[in-house]
């Protein structure tokens, strides 16, 4: 019985009624022991300093859609900009600061006609400088085999019914490129500037499976 | 008028980055992206040579037939040079 607080002993549940987690003390797996010792060897050899280690994750980290957002709100405001971006990705994100290292970035443009859903069927390709990290349904087998089988009916359960006259292109990330989806700027966002504009901007807008908040 | 290609439907063992939903498939080249490093050797630590990637795109009625949730709708996918055959 969920929330029931007046017994504190329900089979397996915690007095909130949730199901208690297992402790996580099970033994390294093989790659968690390699990059250990990898690690190690590095900082032993000088090559890096424990802080450079730490300083790097808190910058992996640290990157959110946030980022994202702020380039397609550059792009709804600053046509030269849009276009720069969907010539040359990589080069457009550099501009504001945002650099996707030696991968390529493909921005894809959603209009009234085209709807663009983003997936990497082989492993889980994300554009992290611009995201973060990747959310956990996007690395499950169910979304990566499914969006290229039935991109309809994945759409529909994230909430998205497309309408009929709309053709749907979903990009399988299988190499060297990394894609962000440049959705369709919302009606009644006339005289919205660029930061209130990012604030409608959603990580699911960008992967193409939602769109962005009405304002 | 676009380039037509077919993925080329060898199945070697190891590493490989066509995927196997797409092989034998007919698409058109949306554009080139450039050479990179062939990944299949990459993966291996090998000293991979540079290969001409494509971006190919796929009709769902193409990859699917008369499974296709909508036979007009598309899938485009990057494929390197040796794993396509020009038609």
């Amino acid at each position: 019985m969920p929330h029931d607080h007046h017994d504190h002993h329900h089979d397996g549940l915690s007095a909130s009624g949730h199901p208690f987690r297992s402790d996580n003390d099970e033994a390294l797996t093989y790659w968690q022991r390699m990059e250990i010792a990898a690690r190690e060897l590095l900082i032993e050899k000088g090559i890096v300093t424990p802080a450079e280690v730490a300083a790097q994750i808190d910058a992996m980290d640290a990157r959110s859609p946030a980022n994202g957002a702020a380039v397609v709100a550059r792009a709804w405001t600053d046509p030269a900009f849009k276009d720069r971006l969907l010539a040359n990705g990589s080069d457009a994100c550099r501009e504001m600061g945002f650099d996707v290292g030696a991968l390529h970035l493909v921005v894809v443009e959603n209009t009234e006609a085209v709807h663009n859903l983003i997936v990497c069927t082989l492993c889980s390709c994300y554009p992290r400088t611009l995201l973060g990290l990747p959310p956990d349904w996007y690395k499950t087998r169910a979304y990566r085999s499914r969006a290229v089988i039935e991109p309809r009916k994945v759409l529909r359960e994230f909430g998205l019914d497309l309408p009929d006259h709309v053709t749907v292109r979903v990009h399988d990330s299988t190499a060297d490129m990394r894609y962000l989806v440049l959705p369709a700027r919302p009606a009644g966002t006339d005289g919205m500037d660029e930061a209130a504009l990012a604030a409608l901007v959603t990580r699911d807008s960008m992967i193409g499976t939602g769109l962005p908040r009405q304002p | 008028m676009s380039e037509r290609v077919r993925v080329r439907t060898m199945a070697p063992p190891g590493h490989v980055r066509a995927p196997y939903y797409l092989r034998g498939k007919v698409g058109e080249i949306e554009r080139p992206l450039g050479a990179f490093k062939n990944p299949e050797q990459l993966a291996y630590g090998l000293d991979a040579e540079k290969k001409a990637l494509f971006r190919v795109r796929f009709t769902m009625a193409e990859v699917w037939g008369e499974r296709a949730e909508r036979p007009d709708d598309t899938l485009d996918a990057e494929l390197y040079e040796h794993w396509l055959e020009r038609l």
